[in-house]
């Protein structure tokens, strides 16, 4: 029992950065209806970001403390945040009349070119690099139960990114505006939203939680190369799709259910070996039985 | 639209007919290499270029192989599957290499081997483990020892020397290098009077094992085998000891480098692997090869599959020497004569089969540094 | 219209005839070209097969490499279980399993559209993957091995012609038309007596099962097959092949496959630059002309 509890918490912890990435999957969908699938590599980007930043910044802020995991979360965030609204800007916004279908193999496009760019040479290079650690790690368990400080910290700065999330899309002006694109753009645009600086909040606030989601996973495994976002990114869509695609809340809990059934199903010894596939495996269930995710509604379609 | 099927058969037959066999110029000795410079396994066919490069620099600035140069050409593979068997063909039919040298992973070198074999060029794979490469011909060889050697080395370590009676195997899935390695390890320890008490998978490059470390930890195992490579590892035992499991984790041969410590820091202290040699037990070659490495690659240290990538290039001009040509059946013949041959990797003798009888060496964390802890000869 | 069938016929045996003399004469030729001829060949099955589910009917598969793999697999454990001979009886039964599999992908997928039915594919395609890749009777991660080369020149070339005809003739016949018109507009399409599930699932099929040949070919002509060849890159790989063609156009497409598999051969003095040439290509493609390098405009 002991073991399925600590299971449970080792899943959350990985459940919480599946979270963030799909976030920004399901925010992007929600306004775009497409799928982002360079959203991915902006999490491999955020994590360089911290990589090249924290030894610059860890002489002034004092190395492995809470001001240096502050500051390097923040900017890596914002860089990756401008990152994000470049891409918009060059790659999906001149294809916005084009058929989704376009507009989705350019996405891949550019998740090729950041992956393959990132592991030249004279870029980052292919080789593992090792992460440093932002802060001390330590057992911050209770009895039989681990649980590292690292993970502790992710699980609850994901509550609190998730609250302010909530807070900007339902209580602010700008949320509202998110909101109406996603659910009618031309109506929106009717209403006086200016629709163009909407995506590109979307799309910023989007990739800045994926940079958070990046280092999170880099602090848990410290080893970051440039095609460290492929599986995370994948795992997570598949959390959007599971918590239905355009729909916040449900990405969050598609998330966290999904890392835990990862943990979970990965533990039991003749099923690991099949841990790629199981999270195909409720994709392709969900997208069968449940194509709106568990927290969507359906889409009739009209003629 | 047949019509443009068929221009382009046309277009094919004529690009075709205008190829045929080249060669290299006369007063050099054409080598060629495949390795995955670029791709998903670009650091271990990184390595074992540097390693190779760096043999061919110091053979051609000593004069080269009976009086002419060694001209080196390499093609990437990308890590793709199919992409060797087009890279081979073009280093012996467009360029005209006498032997080919490649690869890291055995799966391409088993794409590779039978066109080698099949043109009488000699292969020598570096680091590639599983049987079967060496068994595809006679002009095929490796200057590594194969998996069973080495499952067998760990295995009767884990029950000497760490006294283990119980050990848990954490094998990567996606490797065949790992599997075989586990499997090995399996049957010796087996034997050997051990019980295994819980086998999982992972996937290599994935980032998050708690889960099945957790259930690893459940089976109260008293050391853990990890046959696989060294990224992969170093997470492994950070995430270990996040959950508790404190029990020595050991490998094999794919912990080798540098980066093992870099990105596992404390928590790799005091595990223990396997492999091919140890500046501490291979003595004073080993010593000048990391040296002459470190020189040339900036202060980098060499890892396994850089050794390894060496020797391969340095004992395929042992062997052209003592073939005295290049043909390929001489070279061949020489190279499966090479006995005692003094490598960086330790002495190697190539055997029956053509694999490599060497010893291998366990080697210890202690202090972020790999130290020597004992050779195990075969 | 018996003109136009008239016509295929005669180039189809005359491209299988010039494929088959190219073979015979094949000791003159270089191998490394040869080599890449095959490829050719091969790339131009997986095109014109997945513009048959991509283009005509205009369902975006993002998983073809799974249909490939489930051909290659098939046919290489047949030969190497019963012999060499067994060669065009294992290519064919390649192709029927990937099209029993293409069966079972295509029904479920029925209700999705554009990026749901992609992701589905590429899911379907991962899973394919992993079952191989666990599979020990399929060798796991190490795959098969030592299978014998008998893919020939002739054999690539020749089954290409008869996928190239056989996809055509399809289309361009009066049923053919259905799949097109599910491309358009689906609901208009079922409400003239058209029904899209039977095209859909039929463009799977029939896709699938060529898609297996090309597997087939392919694991006869490398010697050795891995899980992680079939992985989604491939499946990308060959998107980009239909998209760059044009999807819809089979001629664009042959075409497009011919230049995206000499290219990285050709690119092989800037290596490490290839896969970001390839990628910039694709946005760049996007961007200037999405309807593909080679379309004519299609007769309404």
């Amino acid at each position: 029992m002991s073991e399925l509890l600590q299971q449970i918490i080792n899943g959350l912890a990985l459940g919480s950065i599946y979270a963030l990435i799909a976030l920004g999957y399901t925010m992007v969908y929600g306004v775009l209806r497409f799928i982002n699938f360079a959203h991915s590599d902006v999490l491999m980007l955020g994590a360089f970001a911290a990589f090249y930043l924290a030894p610059v910044l860890a002489p002034t802020l004092g190395a492995e403390s809470i001001p240096l995991a502050f500051a390097v979360i923040v900017l890596s965030a914002a860089i990756c945040a401008c990152i994000g609204m470049l891409i918009e800007f060059l790659a999906y916004r001149p294809l916005r009349s084009r058929p989704r279908l376009t507009v989705l193999i350019t996405a891949i496009g550019v998740s090729l070119f950041l992956e393959f760019a990132g592991q030249h040479e004279k870029v980052f290079g292919a080789a593992t690099k090792p992460f440093p650690a932002l802060l001390p790690n330590a057992d911050a368990g209770f009895g039989a139960l681990h649980i590292s400080s690292n993970d502790l910290v992710v699980l609850v700065l994901t509550a609190v990114l998730l609250g302010v999330l909530w807070f900007i899309v339902q209580k602010t002006k700008l949320g509202m505006a998110m909101r109406a694109v996603s659910f009618n753009e031309q109506a929106a645009a009717l209403m006086g939203v200016n629709v163009n600086r909407i995506i590109s909040f979307t799309f910023g606030l989007g990739s800045a939680l994926a940079a958070v989601a990046g280092i999170f996973y880099a602090m848990r495994a410290p080893g970051i190369e440039p095609l460290m976002g492929v599986q995370p990114g994948l795992r997570a869509f598949i959390a959007a799709v599971l918590g239905g695609i355009g729909n916040l809340p449900g990405a969050a809990l598609g998330g966290l259910l999904l890392g835990v059934l990862e943990t979970v199903f990965g533990g039991i010894p003749s099923v690991s070996n099949y841990r790629d596939g199981i999270a195909f495996a409720i994709l392709i269930l969900i997208l069968l039985f449940r194509p709106a995710g568990l927290l969507g509604k359906t889409q009739i379609e009209k003629v | 639209m047949k019509r443009a099927l068929f221009l382009s058969l046309v277009l094919t037959l004529i690009i075709l007919a205008g190829c045929k066999q080249g060669g290299g110029s006369a007063n050099e000795i054409l080598v060629g290499e495949f390795a995955s410079l670029t791709g998903k396994e670009a650091t271990f066919g990184q390595s074992s270029h540097e390693g190779t490069v760096l043999a061919v620099e110091e053979l051609n600035a000593a004069g080269g192989v009976l009086g002419k140069k060694i001209n080196l050409v390499t093609e990437d593979n990308q890590s793709k599957p199919g992409e060797s068997a087009n890279a081979v063909n073009k280093l012996i039919a467009k360029d005209g290499a006498v032997a080919i040298l490649g690869e890291v992973a055995s799966s391409r070198s088993l794409e590779a081997a039978p066109i080698c074999q099949k043109d009488g060029v000699p292969q020598i794979s570096p680091s590639s483990t599983n049987p079967k490469v060496t068994e595809t011909g006679d002009y095929i060889f490796r200057v590594c020892f194969i998996d069973p050697f080495q499952g067998t080395v760990m295995a009767n370590f884990a029950k000497k020397t760490l006294k283990a009676q119980k050990i848990a195997i954490f094998t990567d899935v996606k490797s065949d290098y790992s599997k075989g390695l586990a499997k090995f390890f399996k049957e010796a320890f087996t034997a050997a009077g051990g019980q295994i008490v819980a086998e999982l998978d992972f996937n290599g490059g994935d980032k998050d094992f708690k889960g099945q470390l957790t259930t690893i930890k459940g089976a109260g195992p008293e050391g853990v085998f990890v046959p696989g490579y060294y990224t992969d590892a170093a997470l492994i035992c950070i995430q270990a000891k996040e959950i508790g499991l404190n029990v020595p984790l050991f490998g094999g041969d794919g912990w080798e480098s540098e980066k093992l410590t870099e990105i596992g820091k404390q928590a790799v202290e005091g595990t223990y692997f396997s492999t091919h040699y140890s500046p501490d037990a291979g003595g004073p070659k080993g010593k000048a090869f990391v040296d002459a490495y470190k020189k040339r690659y900036n202060g980098k240290l060499p890892d396994a599959m850089a050794a390894l990538g060496y020797d391969s290039a340095m004992i395929l001009a042992d062997a052209i020497k003592r073939a005295n040509g290049t043909e390929g059946a001489k070279i061949r013949d020489a190279l499966a004569a090479t006995k005692d041959y003094d490598a960086v990797t330790g002495k190697i003798t190539i055997n029956a089969k053509r694999d490599a009888e060497k010893s291998a060496v366990i080697l210890q964390v202690k202090g972020g540094k790999f130290a020597y802890v004992e050779t195990i000869a075969p | 219209m018996s003109g136009l069938f008239k016509d295929a016929r005669f180039f189809l045996l005359l491209a299988i005839a010039a494929a088959i003399g190219v073979s015979l004469a094949a000791g003159s030729f270089n191998r490394y070209y040869l080599g890449i001829a095959i490829d050719v060949g091969i790339n131009i099955i997986l095109a014109v097969s997945l513009n048959l589910i991509n283009g005509h009917t205009g369902q975006f598969s993002l998983g073809h490499a799974g249909f490939m793999a489930v051909g290659g697999y098939v046919a290489a454990k047949m030969t190497l279980l019963y012999g060499a001979a067994l060669f065009l009886p294992a290519l064919f039964v390649g192709g029927v399993v990937a099209a029993l599999v293409g069966l079972a992908v295509g029904v479920p997928s029925l209700r999705l559209r554009g990026d749901y039915l992609a992701i589905v594919t590429l899911g379907f395609g991962e899973i394919i993957r992993v079952v191989f890749q666990t599979s020990e009777f399929f060798g796991a991660a190490t795959g098969l091995t030592g299978i014998s080369k008998l893919t020939s020149f002739a054999w690539a070339w020749g089954l290409a012609a008869v996928t190239v005809y056989v996809v055509a003739c399809l289309v361009n016949s009066t049923y053919g038309r259905g799949f097109i018109a599910v491309h358009d507009d689906e609901i208009a399409a079922s409400a003239m007596g058209i029904n899209p599930v039977r095209y859909k699932v039929t463009a799977f099929v029939i896709g699938a099962f060529f898609a297996g040949i090309a597997g087939g070919l392919y694991a006869h002509h490398k010697a050795v097959i891995s899980p992680s060849g079939f992985d989604f890159i491939k499946s990308i790989e060959i998107v980009v092949m239909v998209i760059m063609g044009g999807m819809g156009r089979t001629a664009g497409v042959i075409l497009a496959a011919i230049i995206l598999t000499i290219l990285p051969e050709l690119l092989r003095g800037v290596a490490e630059y290839r896969m970001i040439i390839y990628s910039l290509l694709i946005i760049g493609l996007m961007l200037t002309r999405p309807q593909g390098l080679f379309t004519i405009s299609r007769k309404k």
